[in-house]
């Protein structure tokens, strides 16, 4: 210790007790992944030193001096069956293994509890279905499958969770979806991993694991009072949507009540589930996707709605299971008559209290 | 080492090298820059390209300055973002794709094929002006401001969210890519039409094959990189577009386009050393290549699996669960005949006879560091790992291993064997030998941390990162010191051998092949006579029954 | 650019045959310098195909979300113009062909008054385009430059192309902006196959000097044969532009 400087020995020290190979495993699907990772380690050690020693142990072999003259061999079939063949096998096992693990994480479970996320130059914005919004942090309990349903508003970011071991894009445009299950409560790194131009390497952030308990105190404690699908009531009644989607028999619009994943047919005949993402399409591209039986008049709301509101719509429409539902909808925001729609943006108080402004 | 060698110089007291050979034919200026002489063409290109090579490890130097600290503290964050850009943009398109085909692969396949000249010798000088003219719109852009898009130029943020050079970046690479179009589709005429008699496809050496792979690959993937930055170029001036959804576009159609080439491009970029190896490996076992006709197959294989597995680079991206899987099982099986070639040189020491001269070591080099590269390509071409992997370090590790670690150190390989032959004089060995050693160890060092880096979880293009990844980030930038000391010790001694070197002779290796039965340097016209070929290839047998001929005549 | 360094080589080169004035010295035979080029361009064309295609795969999927808007933008381009452009461009390809024809006959006064037939069909295709885009640019159709979907929101607002096609509908403003998509990836192909075809005449107008200077009538058919080959790919590079662009919904 006296020849070695303090600074160093503390750099040592503390490089050595930090050092780590691999993240924390925090989910459940991470253990699954690193067992692969193990196996190709394992894999690409074992062909490595192969490689290496027969290159190391035929050189000193037959390096000149201990062989001079150098006898002339064509090849060998059999050999090259064995390299080809081995290889292709262990491969062939690495990409059904891949293959399974990227099909359980891209294939979220129907119980899987759901987590908007809008990625944006250059910050994560998180929404919870209740009400809760998160920048740049994203609280998850354990114990329970989460999905993230992630869009981007502008370019295309990455929402990578190393401790998760899940990583998926957010692409500008429409929805792409993950999930996980965290196992162990803690604070893990929230990277953006798709390079996004000039705060790239700032938009990082922390998932927060909780037990279900502290979950549970932190929604409790951290919702703005709205729910997502109260959020998207305002909207939908703001932006005058009732005025055809109303529920009434002579509307000009379908009804919107337990349309969530029911199979629509559209008017070019095409059926369709009615997912998020055709709701999505259905409010920025409507024209394309028009019901059978109705008129192609919905206007386009591009540029009218950002994502999230995009977002609290679909919430709204998600959670709308009877025309009871849309019936308190358009009595608890006055209904503009036809004709004189106009468009509010929507203010920070409760639906009851709601005013539209007239134009 | 040991002090054999096969190292067998003329002697230096009468040596001379000839009077008369492509470098003293003509003088003047003009003559070098009308040349159609694919020699000088090679010359000419292997200047240029060592002049952004160092362009493109100085903005290395710069990155791994930045990475020795957590925070932005060197540079800005955008000017970092412009350094990486550029970077990649340089070291891609202006070394690594150019580098083995254009030089060396200039410089030789006539001779291998047993002829004058290329097929199209005005198309070849061509090629070379694309590439100056590609180089100063690069140079250019970064005097101007750089940009700062990735080299990968993902739209919508390339073709509407950023304010740099995207539209001249563009343009350079589109002149560029011509530049490697004409000097592919150059290789393949020649080698289909100007083989000397005798020359069967199965005689060619495995260079030859190599290099008419990737040029394959340079014909028909080019172009569609070409047609890509020209929409991107449309959109960006224009402000319409088909890759950006505001406009109704798709993202993702940049994504298959844009990769649609570039995936193929690695192999277009690893192929031709690849060819570099194993003419190397065999010179240097005294051996003809253990299963020529696998290895002569498995670099069109490699060509041809290239084309179909471009969306391994998209696995993450919103391509359907059941396309990923497609395109990973393709990935399996382009990795195999890589994998082949590997052990097939391994053999080819077998019951060889083995020296270790610098291009020996490079080649080992390669070997070790390119299997390395290509089983970490298996780790990312398993859908499963690839979510946890992609976009990290690890993925910078991997392409730094294959493509540093095996293509930078092929061509060092291959310029170092080929030297005597370009410049009639030998490179200093003790000193070359010192550098490949250091090359080795500085790379180990800086990209082998950058794994673990990758696994914890450290994005790519990143200018800031937490703090606990600081201690590998130092490790890593410790070895790129190593490593650009093991890059500037061959221009130094490189440059002093023009001079001060031995004189080579003909054949310093005792080497098959029709390149080294002529004068060094070669005579513009390469043959006094066009050869027949009567003989295998790497038929070392003959080769002595020609000394013992040339012994007795001159006796 | 001269290649003087392989000229002046066959002075060194002894037992130095003969062979024609136009063949290069690092080919061993004029069949080998024919063979080779020929190749060459075949190679070369494939690359054009290959370039093409990333515009034509861009395209396809653009029509595929959008075809309303397709049809209706198609709409604005005129059928006649674009039938006669494709005649104007098949007699080209066989005035070319006749060329290399005359060319292969050594008949110097016949490949001049093809090569300057096809020149100046050429030259038409150009000049009917210009028309065309003039046209687009007339009615506010250039994407980005002085843009309006004012034909597509109204179409009675059009009423040349709206008594053409009473059956066109106006297009939802979302549906509406999407022929600007189509008038992008109409200029860009049609603009890229227009710049092949100016590199052509151009070479052409090369081509008509040196023929009159008999270059192409001693044999030496090469160039001329190669420069048809490519000559023919810009042709149907344009029968392929054709149909997608201007007949999408007539079937």
């Amino acid at each position: 210790m006296d020849h070695i400087s303090p600074v160093l020995w503390q750099f040592l020290v503390k490089w050595l007790t930090h050092f780590a190979l691999f993240p924390p495993e925090a989910s459940k699907i991470a253990p699954e992944m690193d067992a692969l990772y193990f196996f190709m380690a394992l894999v690409s050690l074992v062909g490595l030193t192969l490689v290496v020693l027969l290159i190391l142990g035929f050189s000193i072999l037959y390096s000149k001096n201990r062989h001079p003259k150098a006898i002339q061999i064509e090849g060998s079939t059999i050999l090259e069956a064995t390299w080809t063949i081995i290889p292709l096998g262990l491969f062939l096992i690495m990409f059904v293994w891949g293959a399974l693990l990227y099909f359980r994480i891209y294939t979220p479970p129907a119980n899987a509890m759901n987590i908007y996320v809008v990625g944006k130059q250059w910050m994560w914005k998180v929404e919870h279905p209740g009400g809760q919004h998160e920048i740049n942090a994203l609280h998850v309990p354990t114990g329970r499958p989460v999905q993230l349903t992630l869009i981007s508003q502008d370019v295309f970011h990455s929402f990578s969770i190393p401790a998760f071991r899940v990583k998926r894009e957010a692409i500008p445009g429409r929805y792409s979806t993950v999930w996980f299950e965290a196992t162990t409560p803690g604070t893990y790194h929230l990277f953006c991993t798709q390079y996004c131009g000039t705060n790239h390497s700032q938009m990082i952030g922390d998932v927060v694991v909780m037990t279900p308990d502290d979950f549970k105190k932190w929604l409790d404690g951290s919702t703005s009072g709205n729910s997502l699908a109260q959020d998207g009531e305002r909207l939908f009644a703001s932006l005058s949507c009732n005025a055809c989607h109303n529920s009434r028999p002579d509307a000009r619009g379908p009804s919107l009540a337990n349309v969530y994943d029911s199979r629509l047919t559209l008017s070019n005949g095409e059926t369709v589930t009615a997912d998020d993402a055709y709701l999505r399409q259905a409010i920025l591209n409507p024209s394309q996707h028009t019901i059978q039986g109705y008129a192609p008049i919905m206007p386009t709301y591009q540029g009218q709605v950002s994502e999230e509101g995009v977002i609290a719509l679909v919430e709204y429409i998600k959670n709308l299971d009877s025309d009871y539902r849309v019936q308190q909808t358009l009595n608890t925001t006055d209904l503009v008559p036809e004709g004189q729609a106009g468009k509010a943006p929507t203010t920070g108080q409760k639906p009851a209290a709601q005013k539209e402004a007239k134009p | 080492m040991s002090a054999a060698t096969i190292v067998q110089l003329p002697d230096q007291s009468t040596a001379r090298i000839p009077k008369m050979n492509f470098l003293t034919k003509e003088n003047g200026l003009l003559s070098w820059l009308l040349t159609g002489d694919h020699k000088r063409i090679a010359t000419l290109y292997l200047i240029s390209i060592t002049f952004f090579f160092f362009i493109g490890g100085a903005l290395a130097g710069l990155i791994r300055l930045e990475l020795l600290t957590p925070q932005t503290d060197l540079m800005a964050a955008d000017t970092y973002n412009k350094v990486f850009t550029m970077h990649g943009v340089i070291m891609v398109f202006f070394f690594l794709v150019p580098s083995v085909p254009a030089t060396i692969g200039n410089f030789l396949i006539p001779m291998m094929v047993g002829a004058r000249d290329l097929a199209l010798p005005k198309v070849n000088l061509l090629s070379w002006y694309l590439y100056v003219i590609a180089g100063c719109m690069a140079i250019y852009t970064m005097a101007a401001g750089g940009v700062d898009t990735g080299w990968t130029f993902t739209t919508p943020l390339s073709t509407h969210y950023l304010n740099t050079h995207v539209i001249s970046t563009g343009l350079a690479i589109f002149v560029a890519g011509f530049s490697s179009i004409f000097t592919g589709l150059n290789f393949i005429v020649t080698i289909h039409k100007m083989r000397c008699p005798g020359m069967t496809w199965f005689r060619l050496p495995l260079f030859v094959w190599s290099n008419y792979a990737a040029s394959i690959l340079m014909v028909l993937g080019t172009p569609v990189l070409a047609i890509t930055l020209v929409l991107v170029v449309l959109e960006r001036s224009l402000h319409i577009g088909v890759f950006d959804p505001a406009y109704g576009g798709d993202p993702i159609l940049f994504q298959h386009l844009f990769w649609f080439y570039s995936h193929p491009a690695v192999y277009i970029m690893i192929l031709p050393g690849m060819g570099v190896i194993s003419e190397v490996v065999s010179t240097f076992s005294r051996k003809r290549v253990f299963g020529y006709t696998a290895v002569a197959f498995s670099s069109v294989a490699i060509a041809v699996f290239g084309f179909f597995v471009w969306a391994h680079h998209m696995f993450i991206m919103g391509i359907s669960n059941y396309a990923a899987l497609v395109f990973s099982l393709l990935t399996m099986l382009v990795a195999v005949p890589s994998a082949i070639k590997i052990f097939n040189w391994a053999f080819t020491l077998y019951k060889g006879s083995i020296t270790f001269e610098t291009p020996m070591l490079y080649a080992f080099g390669f070997m070790g560091l390119f299997t390395i590269g290509g089983m970490t390509g298996v780790f990312l071409g398993a859908t499963g790992t690839d979510i946890h992997l992609t976009e990290t370090y690890f993925i910078v590790a991997h392409f730094h291993f294959v493509m540093v670690g095996g293509m930078l150190m092929a061509f060092l390989s291959g310029i170092h064997f080929w030297w005597p032959k370009w410049t009639g004089r030998m490179y200093p060995e003790k000193i070359s030998q010192l550098a490949a050693i250091v090359t080795f160890i500085g790379f180990n060092f800086t990209f082998f941390p950058q794994f673990i880096l990758g696994t914890l979880g450290m994005p790519r293009r990143y200018a800031a990162y937490p703090p606990e990844f600081q201690s590998l980030n130092v490790f890593s930038t410790a070895g790129a010191s190593i490593l650009g000391v093991g890059y500037l010790l061959p221009i130094i001694y490189l440059t002093w051998s023009l001079k001060y070197g031995a004189v080579a002779g003909d054949n310093p290796w005792q080497a098959t092949g029709l390149e080294w039965q002529t004068q060094s340097p070669p005579l513009t016209e390469n043959f006094p006579v066009i050869p027949v070929m009567d003989h295998e290839a790497y038929d070392y047998d003959w080769l002595e029954k020609q000394e013992q001929k040339e012994v007795a005549s001159v006796g | 650019m001269s290649d003087s360094s392989t000229t002046a080589s066959g002075a060194v080169v002894d037992a130095h045959h003969e062979h024609p004035p136009y063949q290069r010295h690092h080919f061993e035979s004029v069949d080998q310098q024919f063979d080779a080029t020929n190749f060459a361009m075949w190679l070369f064309l494939l690359t054009e195909i290959m370039f093409f295609g990333g515009l034509f795969t861009a395209y396809l999927i653009m029509r595929n979300w959008y075809y309303p808007a397709f049809v209706e933008a198609s709409h604005q381009l005129n059928i006649g113009w674009g039938t006669a452009n494709t005649g104007v461009l098949i007699v080209s390809s066989f005035t070319m062909a006749m060329g290399v024809w005359s060319a292969e006959m050594r008949k110097k006064g016949l490949l001049i008054l093809f090569l300057s037939l096809t020149f100046i069909l050429g030259l038409a295709f150009l000049g009917i385009k210009s028309i065309e885009y003039s046209e687009k640019w007339e009615k506010h159709h250039v994407p980005g430059l002085n843009w309006s979907d004012a034909s597509f929101v109204n179409p009675a607002s059009d009423p040349e192309v709206h008594k053409l096609y009473p059956q066109d509908k106006p297009l939802a403003p979302d549906m509406a902006a999407k022929t600007e998509m189509y008038f992008f990836l109409y200029f860009a192909m049609t603009g890229m196959h227009a710049l092949h075809m100016i590199i052509g005449i151009s070479i052409l107008g090369f081509m008509l000097v040196r023929a009159r200077a008999g270059a192409y009538t001693t044999g030496h058919v090469t160039y001329v044969e190669n420069f048809g080959l490519y000559w023919h790919f810009v042709d149907i590079v344009w029968i392929f532009l054709f149909p997608l662009l201007y007949l999408i919904s007539r079937y």
